[in-house]
């Protein structure tokens, strides 16, 4: 019989270096492996790497590009942690961004003609309302039926863009649109300012990083997070002791739904102007990885949402001056993920060889 | 011609299994791994990567059953990277098998960019081509239908009985089995629950790997980008509905392969008047109705996600 030879072992007390040192040599251990690939290109890894944080940070055109590609990422990131806390498994923020969006449209591009003032917060809630209805059909199917919400909210992301795409070649299309499937823009009233002038990052940075804000104070100061927490632990402990687990899953799937709704909102109303079938390049997937990155935590969504945002705008960059296929930020941004699942397995746990 | 005469032309059933072909390799795999216990969302990538690899081997030269054993080999490195994460480490299945989703799929698309930089047109391949049976393929409409497949559609089906003997006949599927059911009654049976539940998700992931070679080495001629789009979920949802049973698992992607290949032709039928979105969302909106059928009688295997620690209870 051949023994299993390593088995895991509760660390009863983490050193601060261990928990910082380890999701560091996962990080590392990402990049060492995207080095390699990158070298079958015949481009050499540190100066690809080098062009890549020039590409991300060096200017403050760059730096501001990488920010606004954050928000987005803030916002699903968030959507993700707050979903997973309650070990409420929700893949589908693709779908519930579009639903933000075409909520965005609806209202937005002319239908209600109130003051920015008014119009951008009811834009905002009902873009909220869109991702959380979005995410609450797989959440009730999981609490009434059973029904896993992993293929649910997985399947649904695929309906949800041919609902799009059925929308922006329909009744949503835009008349002037010579043809194309893109919805009209929405009006002045609607749209999110630029927080630099003439350049692309707009206020939905700002709401992007209140929403973090506002998801760390519910974790920590409210009830409603404390039942998120204790039901992610422990549903059948959390029953147990009085939690009506059912409840607390239709709130965060609210909650995750609408932050992802947010999402949209934001990329339309902010950026875009208007909707297309490319206005999300799987935003909803790499909100997953964000959310793991910073180990489900709001603050440090906002910070994983930068650095992943930095590697798409630092490979973009790289890619038009050296030469490497700009997937390789895909790759890294993979890599990472499961480098650091793992290290942040191996904070909890000691490995121990036979 | 309409909606119901549709459905007597051997064309839709040759059809139906061809769309199932590819269904039923990554619905077994998925199975396998289930039956062990681990849940594998790798199994997009997984497909991608057997795609990918598959059409690439066959590409460089090589004959099409050494791209068929070249996405077997790729599928299975990923399953066992999924298999070591979630296995001896015990790590998320859901969130590990969307990291080797992620990175299958992009390591595919990345490697095919350093292969291809500057294609416009996907380049293509001479694919499997039909194999008549002798005899049975001169049928009416069931030899059409049935044995004027690829040899990789026979192979699928063989799959199947070959999947049924060996979880149901054979000690090791026994152990398989088991490992997912009550894996401390393995371990006191003297064997590794650890090593049976990492070759079961290799296993595993080679059917996914052959599963997609299938789209780039029968159903096309090219590999082009998202071309799995979605078939992997698809085929999660098909395990639930075939029960974890082999058998009822074949049944279900008939079923899914004969509905898409209908809903092809209606929309055919029915164009101008329902867009054709709606009969894309068609079977993915199905396959979610089939879970929430299937949920009530859902017999999950009792220790599938439930990561196992010698001594532990």
């Amino acid at each position: 019989m051949v023994g299993n030879p390593m088995r895991l072992e509760p660390r009863e007390q983490r050193s601060l270096a261990v928990i910082l040192g380890y999701p560091l040599v996962a990080l590392a251990v990402a990049a060492a492996f995207c080095a390699i690939l990158v070298m079958f290109s015949g481009a050499n890894p540190l100066s690809v790497f080098g062009l890549m944080v020039k590409g991300a940070l060096g200017t403050q055109f760059a730096f501001l590009e990488t920010l606004t590609r954050a928000t987005p990422l803030i916002f699903t990131g968030l959507a993700a942690a707050v979903a997973f806390r309650a070990k409420l498994w929700n893949i589908g923020g693709e779908a519930q961004l579009y639903a933000g969006a075409v909520m965005t449209v609806v209202f937005g591009t002319g239908l209600l003609p109130l003051p920015w003032p008014v119009l951008i917060p009811v834009l905002m809630v009902a873009a909220m309302l869109g991702g959380a209805i979005m995410l609450s059909i797989p959440t009730f199917l999981k609490t009434r039926f059973g029904v896993d919400e992993v293929v649910t909210t997985l399947l649904i992301n695929f309906i949800a863009i041919l609902f799009v795409s059925m929308l922006l070649e329909g009744v949503l299309k835009d008349p002037m649109g010579l043809g194309w499937p893109q919805s009209k823009k929405v009006i002045a009233d609607a749209q999110l300012g630029k927080l630099v002038q003439g350049k692309r990052l707009h206020f939905g940075f700002v709401i992007a990083l209140l929403a973090a804000l506002a998801i760390w104070v519910i974790d920590r100061r409210s009830a409603l997070g404390y039942e998120m927490r204790a039901v992610g632990h422990n549903p059948k402990a959390a029953a147990f002791a009085g939690i009506p687990v059912n409840r607390v899953l239709a709130k965060t799937a609210l909650l995750s739904g609408g932050l992802a709704g947010l999402a949209g909102y934001s990329e339309v109303a902010g950026l875009k102007g208007n909707l297309t079938l490319d206005l999300s390049p799987g935003f909803g997937y790499t909100g997953i990885v964000v959310a793991m990155l910073a180990m489900l935590h709001p603050l440090g969504v906002v910070a994983a949402a930068i650095f992943v945002a930095a590697v798409f705008v630092g490979a973009d960059a790289m890619s038009r001056t050296a030469g490497v296929p700009s997937y390789i930020a895909h790759v890294m941004v993979a890599a990472s993920l499961l480098c650091m699942v793992t290290a942040v397995m191996l904070t909890r746990y000691r490995l121990r060889w036979r | 011609m309409d909606a119901v005469e549709i459905l007597f032309t051997a064309s839709l059933w040759a059809a139906a299994i061809r769309i199932a072909s590819p269904l039923i390799f990554a619905t077994l795999g998925e199975l396998i791994c289930e039956r062990a216990g681990v849940l594998n969302l790798g199994i997009e990538g997984i497909m991608t990567v057997g795609a990918f690899s598959g059409w690439l081997t066959v590409y460089m030269g090589g004959s099409l059953w050494l791209g068929i054993l070249a996405a077997a080999v790729a599928g299975s490195a990923f399953g066992l990277l999924h298999a070591l994460l979630v296995v001896p480490l015990g790590l998320s299945q859901h969130v590990t098998g969307i990291g080797i989703t992620l990175l299958a799929s992009s390591l595919s698309y990345y490697v095919y960019r350093l292969v291809f930089p500057e294609v416009t047109s996907p380049p293509k391949i001479e694919p499997f081509q039909p194999w008549n049976v002798p005899v049975l393929s001169d049928i009416p409409v069931i030899g059409e239908a049935l044995f004027r497949q690829t040899p990789l559609t026979y192979l699928a089906f063989a799959a199947v009985l070959l999947v049924s003997w060996f979880l149901y006949r054979t000690p090791m599927g026994l152990a398989v089995r088991t490992v997912g059911e009550n894996p401390s009654a393995v371990e006191a049976q003297g064997i590794d629950v650890t090593w049976v539940r990492i070759a079961a998700v290799m296993a595993g992931s080679a059917l996914m790997g052959i599963g997609g070679s299938f789209l780039t080495l029968s159903a096309f001629n090219s590999f082009f980008f998202d071309m799995v789009n979605g078939r992997g979920w698809i085929c999660i949802a098909l395990v639930v509905f075939g029960s974890w049973r082999p058998g009822k698992a074949l049944l279900g992607a008939l079923l899914f392969g004969l509905f898409d290949a209908y809903q092809l032709r209606l929309q055919q039928l029915a164009g101008g008047y329902v867009p054709y979105q709606v009969f894309l969302m068609l079977p993915f909106v199905l396959s979610i109705i089939a879970l929430i059928v299937m949920s009530r009688r859902a017999a999950y295997p009792r220790a599938l996600m439930v990561p196992y620690r010698k001594g532990e209870r």
